[in-house]
């Protein structure tokens, strides 16, 4: 169908998404302080952001999908999609390598000099630098937890992560050689083993907040653990929606074996999320 | 061409105002009193000439092709628009330059961070918005807040010469020893600074960062805080006084006359007019800062005393709020090691029977004491 | 209308819409341009007026005209504006404009995409301005945001990190745009090594701006978190360091500076060899140059930081890595020079703004390397003397390289020439009033007047006052600026395809003004 390429550059006519989407921010934005200071409604004026969010993402999308599907991108339009695609994913690295960044400064630094000298002599008596810790304040409050263990749930979410890397790439086989169902198929599957990592994920949180006193609170440790795993997690979220999008287009019959660079990206992206959690099991779970 | 007499006309400018000057005009750093400031003076100095110099070469180039090089002159544009050779020297002439600053600054910063050996250790921690230093060898334990009246800021009053950097309780030492300073902070950051010593040296809250310094001579010096610390951060100065060895005995003799005198006030029962009056010379050194003088506070920023729902309800939760402090994170860090048991008493007394406030009753030291030792209900970020 | 041939010949000026949404629709990259750089004027008259306030309370010694607290705010609102809501956007703007025309290109890659990084900014905009009306005022903890100062306040704090968000995703959306375009759309013939300098410079710049917007947004979210979530990434009684978010801060901070300032690079490299009719000195060692000033970049940060208390060895670390960086900067102040040299050099406006921008750009490299010198810069840091340094590189670099990259190309998008005369009164008035502002602020920080503070002692006065006079002069000759671009927008004489007789690139073959689309066939460059 998206054989009628054309040699002319394509330039999108004007569009309403864009400010709709400006309009969607402010909203989420002043409806997100609001429900953090306690306004009243402040919870509703951000869900209003987000569905005026969502309706911008659907409309926008849905034109690119429109455009793509009648033909309108030529291979330069398919080549600075790959471009973007993967300065976005560097500019991804780069957010979570603030993060890394914090646990390496507390864990390597920080915590052992709150230990040490004159710090720890005129400030913190009592403190034993040691990883992981909730820091020495709290802890003199009382505050305890256990940290999480490498070797239960997390070492499943591995297996499952890096199966799913591998059924993604099966999926992006089939579709090269126009093989439908094998694309479906391997969708499907690394759709269900993105939704399953979630709800286990979900159940490790739950399990740390109420049996193990591990929360966002817990000093240090708690603090980089929920913030790297959240930000990791919500990029699983956002990656099995993606995914979602693709088997649900596949199923439509959009993509040729030439043409389906939406495909690739969402599989880019998902890669991307597979090492981010290699690193953080590495990091986070492996070597406490 | 015409930049150049620009900026001889701003040179002119500004020497010409020089001229009117009152007070000591400096183009400089100011006149250095320790080894390391002296080096630092220099080290400056010697930069400044290379730049100088550098710049008088690179730009005396360019004027010289505006002058000669103009079409109006009829100069025709030559075509060259590459030569490695001298792309290459380039390179490496400010390199080498750059090296040759390197190494005297290194060594400067190698003596900086020298903290060893010292004869002396004094404490430093900076507070919103006042310094608290702790002789730590000597056992004295002080707070040293601007001493510059309301007036003379507000401009009611003429200004005296040393506006804003004098204040109620200096900093003392003995001259031509090493003294070794633990700076840190209780709440945000802020900076201790003495120029004519050529320390600056961050105090971070919950860290312990060390500094040095060996003054040469007998004198005043004065500083500021040198990190932006939240309102009042313009008005918390920093005051040494180096003195002989001598004076200083003499100077540590005396306040550890005055700290037992404070020490046996906190055993002691008040009657509220008492506590009151004392309160509120307290509460103008400590809490007016925020909550202001009328009590009025800022809104949305520093909650009112006249009126609030702690200054006029359980007296329990209100000298807790005090010595322990407010939400976490919130500038109301507690008071607990800042004031003593009869002074907090007293500014809580105050605080409920001063301006629309009329709880008539009063907090003992006593009280005070047992509030301390209770419970740090969800304590400060920096609580120790 | 599903053929796509079809839709393309069709969208000529009837099917836009006007008014108003033809603005907030366009996905033209010339109205996103101009929709850039309106947004930048209009933020610097903003910021502009927060800094006369400033001037206007230190006139003298005492507290005339607001509380502490407010001076704080106008502080730190006007280097958050001046820096996110005036020198980016304008160089932008720039990019929009410009790189599409210089590489043959028919629009950017992302036209849609494009509207959606401008129309975040008035968002943003929205947001931190509106602050200033929410109980406790705006954000008052300067520009750099340290906590635990940051986490004391109020409402308005949280809503300024939310807007840092919301500029950081219009950065990257933008630079992702500028980079896609310049890779992927240059004209045929046209490889890496011909580009024009302005489009390099803004290559690199793109790279820096992906790679470290999001590092700004990671510390400010974990700001926010500690604001509001109990997180404890930046308190030493939950084991954090409020010296880590410097680092973190500052990782963004120190190539942000950059960003500030390599476009700057690219248009004063463009100008330059126009005026001298001849072409680039070592165009290759600028490219070169240009690249290893953003590697160099990520090395330095901590030399924000000297103060903090590090190790010895991060100290000479920093110290070194800071002090190489004018290697590479070197090379450009030369090559510039070098151009000049035996030229046929005229000084029109654009040419003055260039030139005033070697020079006084220099200024402030200089008591940048004072600064980088640790020990210098323990007596140096947070006083006045810093403050000189940066608006030495921001307003006679980046600020006047905008000027003079406006009075460049305006001709090409009005076809009008502007008023000369007018132009040289600006630039006269502008050069004389900056320095005016800004060069008694060295003695001021050499004399020991910290910054960010609203009153001082008396032996700063006759700085200050020198210092604010500049700045009334300095800001009211902007007025001239804003008549000339409005009075060029309406008429004057009309202005040659080529405008400048030693113009050399693509962007000046298309006739001025520049039509609304250019390059719909590519040219062929040989
Ligand atoms: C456009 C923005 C810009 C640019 C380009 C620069 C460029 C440089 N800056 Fe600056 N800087 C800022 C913006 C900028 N800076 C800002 C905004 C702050 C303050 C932030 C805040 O705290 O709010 C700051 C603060 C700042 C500090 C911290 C000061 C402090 O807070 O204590 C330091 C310290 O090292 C520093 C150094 C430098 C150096 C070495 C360069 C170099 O890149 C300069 C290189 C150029 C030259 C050296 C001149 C040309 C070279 C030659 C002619 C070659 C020959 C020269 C020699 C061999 C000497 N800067
Ligand atoms: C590109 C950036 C940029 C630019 C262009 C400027 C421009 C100016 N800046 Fe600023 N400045 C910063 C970036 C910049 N600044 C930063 C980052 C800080 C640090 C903030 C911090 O500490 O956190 C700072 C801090 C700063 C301070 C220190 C404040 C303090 O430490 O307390 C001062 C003090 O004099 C100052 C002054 C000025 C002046 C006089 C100008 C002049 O150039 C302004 C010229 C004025 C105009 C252009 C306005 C014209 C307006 C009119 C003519 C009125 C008409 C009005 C209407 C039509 C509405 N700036
Ligand atoms: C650095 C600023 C600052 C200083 C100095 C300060 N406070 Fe506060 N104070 C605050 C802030 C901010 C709050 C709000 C805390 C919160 O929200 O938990 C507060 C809250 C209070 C409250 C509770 C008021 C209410 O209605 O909730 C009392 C009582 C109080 N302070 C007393 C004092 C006393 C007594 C002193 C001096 C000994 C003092 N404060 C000094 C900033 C300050
Ligand atoms: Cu304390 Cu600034
Ligand atoms: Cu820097």
């Amino acid at each position: 169908m998206s054989l009628a390429q054309t040699d002319k550059y394509y330039l999108p006519q004007p569009s309403l998404w864009p400010i709709i989407g400006s309009v969607a921010l402010l909203t989420m934005a002043v409806g997100g302080v609001m429900a953090m200071h306690e306004i009243n409604h402040g919870l509703w004026v951000l869900l209003a952001g987000v569905a005026v969010l969502f309706f911008m993402m659907f409309g926008w999308f849905g034109e690119v999908i429109r455009d793509s599907e009648a033909g309108r991108y030529n291979k330069q339009v398919d080549s600075s999609y790959r471009w973007s695609m993967s300065w976005f994913i560097f500019s991804e690295v780069m957010f979570f390598a603030a993060f890394f960044g914090a646990l390496f400064y507390t864990r390597v630094l920080s915590v052992p000099w709150l230990g040490e000298s004159d710090t720890m002599q005129q400030l913190w008596p009592t403190f034993k630098a040691a990883w992981p810790t909730a820091g020495p304040g709290l802890t003199a409050d009382g505050l305890k937890f256990t940290p999480m263990e490498a070797w239960g749930i997390p070492a499943i979410n591995t297996l499952l992560l890096l199966s799913s890397g591998v059924t993604v790439t099966w999926a992006h086989w089939g579709l090269k050689k126009n093989n439908r169902m094998q694309l479906i198929l391997g969708l499907g599957m690394t759709v269900t083993l993105g939704v399953v990592f979630l709800c286990l994920q979900a159940y490790e949180y739950h399990h740390a907040y109420t049996q193990m006193g591990l929360t966002l609170g817990a000093g240090v440790y708690g603090a980089t653990f929920f913030m790297l795993t959240g930000f990791h997690g919500f990029h699983v979220l956002v990656g099995t929606t993606m995914l979602i999008v693709m088997l649900l287009r596949s199923i439509a019959g959009h993509f040729t074996a030439e043409h389906h660079f939406a495909f690739e990206a969402v599989s880019w992206y998902w890669h991307f999320v597979d090492v981010v959690w290699v690193l953080l099991f590495i990091l986070v779970y492996w070597l406490i | 061409m015409k930049s150049m007499w620009q900026r001889a006309g701003v040179m002119g400018a500004v020497w010409a105002a020089s001229q009117s000057a009152l007070a000591d005009y400096a183009y400089n750093l100011q006149e250095p009193a320790s080894q390391v400031a002296r080096e630092v003076f220099h080290l400056h100095n010697l930069i400044m000439l290379v730049c100088v110099g550098i710049f008088i070469i690179v730009f005396g180039m360019m004027f010289y092709s505006l002058i000669k090089h103009r079409k109006s002159v009829g100069h025709k544009a030559a075509h060259f628009h590459e030569n490695t050779t001298v792309e290459i020297i380039w390179t490496i002439i400010p390199f080498i330059i750059l090296v040759g600053m390197a190494y005297p600054a290194a060594k400067v910063v190698i003596e900086m961070k020298d903290t060893s050996n010292p004869d002396m250790t004094v404490k430093i921690t900076g507070y919103q918005w006042k310094w608290g230093y702790d002789y730590l060898n000597e056992g004295v334990h002080f707070y040293s807040t601007l001493a510059t009246p309301r007036e003379q800021i507000d401009g009611t009053a003429a200004k005296d010469e040393h506006y804003l950097l004098e204040v109620d309780d200096p900093m003392v030492v003995p001259v031509g020893k090493r003294v070794r300073l633990l700076i840190t902070a209780n709440d945000v950051i802020h900076s201790w600074w003495v120029p004519a010593f050529g320390v600056k040296q961050d105090g971070i809250p919950g860290f312990i960062r060390d500094s040095w310094f060996k003054a040469d001579k007998i004198g005043t010096y004065r500083g500021q805080c040198a990190e932006l610390c939240g309102k009042d951060h313009g008005f918390m100065p920093i005051v040494v006084k180096v003195v002989s060895e001598e004076d200083y005995k003499a100077w540590v003799a005396k306040k550890k006359g005055s700290a037992q005198a404070a020490a046996a006030d906190n055993t002691k029962t008040f009657d509220v007019k008492e506590l009151v009056e004392r309160g509120e010379k307290v509460y103008q050194a400590n809490c007016a800062a925020c909550h202001q003088a009328n009590g009025m506070g800022l809104p949305g920023v520093f909650p009112a005393m006249n009126g609030s729902k702690v200054a006029t309800g359980p007296i329990a939760a209100h000298i807790n709020i005090v010595v322990h402090g407010g939400r976490p994170g919130t500038a109301m860090v507690g008071f607990t090691d800042r004031l003593s048991d009869a002074e907090i008493a007293a500014v809580v007394t105050y605080e409920r029977n001063a301006w629309d406030n009329k709880m008539g009753d009063a907090a003992q030291p006593a009280d005070i004491a047992a509030a301390r030792g209770g419970a740090a209900v969800a304590a400060a970020p920096t609580a120790q | 209308m599903s053929d796509a041939a079809h839709a393309h010949d069709d969208h000529g000026h009837h099917a836009h819409p006007t008014g108003i949404m033809r603005w907030l629709t366009t996905t033209n990259h010339k109205d996103i341009g101009s929709l850039y750089l309106w947004f930048s004027l209009i933020m610097l008259f903003t910021a502009g007026s927060m800094a006369l306030l400033i001037r206007s309370e230190l006139f003298e010694p005492g507290m005339q005209l607001m509380h502490p607290d407010f001076f704080n705010q106008l502080t730190t609102m006007h280097g958050l504006i001046m820096i996110f809501g005036v020198i980016m956007p304008a160089f932008t703007g720039f990019a929009n404009w410009q790189v599409p025309l210089m590489i043959g290109a028919p629009d950017m890659a992302f036209p849609r995409m494009n509207n959606w990084s401008f129309w975040l900014l008035p968002v943003a905009g929205i947001m931190l301005l509106g602050s200033f009306w929410l109980p406790g005022g705006a954000v008052a903890g300067g520009w750099t945001m340290y906590p635990p100062l940051f986490i004391q306040g109020g409402v308005s704090y949280d809503l300024t990190i939310l807007a840092v968000h919301i500029m950081g995703l219009s950065s990257i959306m933008g630079s992702i745009n500028i980079i896609t375009t310049i890779l992927n759309m240059r004209a045929p013939g046209l490889t890496l090594m011909k580009m024009p300098m302005f489009v390099w410079t803004w290559l690199i710049t793109a790279y820096l701006l992906i790679a470290t917007m999001p590092v700004l947004a990671g510390a400010v979210t974990m700001l926010l978190t500690d604001r509001n979530f109990g997180t404890h990434f930046f308190n030493a009684a939950g084991g954090g360091d409020p010296v880590m978010f410097q680092h973190i801060f500052w990782f963004f901070g120190h190539p942000e500076v950059y960003i500030l300032i390599l476009p700057a690079f690219g248009i004063v490299s463009q100008i330059i060899p126009t005026f001298s009719r001849k072409p680039l000195f070592g165009y290759a060692s600028m490219v070169y140059a240009t690249a290893s000033i953003a590697i160099l970049s990520f090395t330095v940060w901590a030399h924000h930081m000297f103060a903090v208390g590090m190790p010895v060895a991060a100290q000479l670390f920093f110290m070194f890595s800071t002090m190489l960086i004018a290697v590479p900067t070197g090379v450009k102040v030369f090559n510039w020079v070098a151009t000049m040299w035996k030229g046929s050099l005229t000084f029109e406006t654009p040419m003055l703004f260039a030139i005033a921008f070697v020079c006084l750009f220099t200024i402030g490299g200089f008591s940048g390397l004072v600064l980088a010198m640790a020990p210098v810069d323990i007596q140096l840091q947070d006083t006045y003397y810093v403050v000189a340094h940066f608006h030495y590189v921001l307003v006679s670099g980046a600020l006047f390289s905008i000027f003079a990259g406006i009075y460049y190309w305006l001709p090409k998008w009005t076809g009008h020439m502007y008023n000369e005369t007018l132009g040289k009164t600006h630039f006269w008035l502008s050069v004389i009033g900056m320095n005016i502002v800004f060069f008694p602020m060295h003695f001021l920080g050499l004399a020991g007047m910290p910054r960010r503070i609203p009153d001082y002692a008396l032996q700063f006065t006759e700085f200050n006052q020198i210092a604010t006079v500049g700045a009334f002069i300095f800001g009211f000759s902007q007025l001239i600026f804003l008549v000339l671009v409005l009075k060029t927008i309406k008429g004057g004489a009309k202005a040659s395809d080529q405008v400048w007789e030693g113009a050399q690139g693509l962007e000046w073959t298309v006739p001025s003004p520049a039509p609304y689309h250019t390059f719909e066939t590519a040219p062929v460059v040989k």
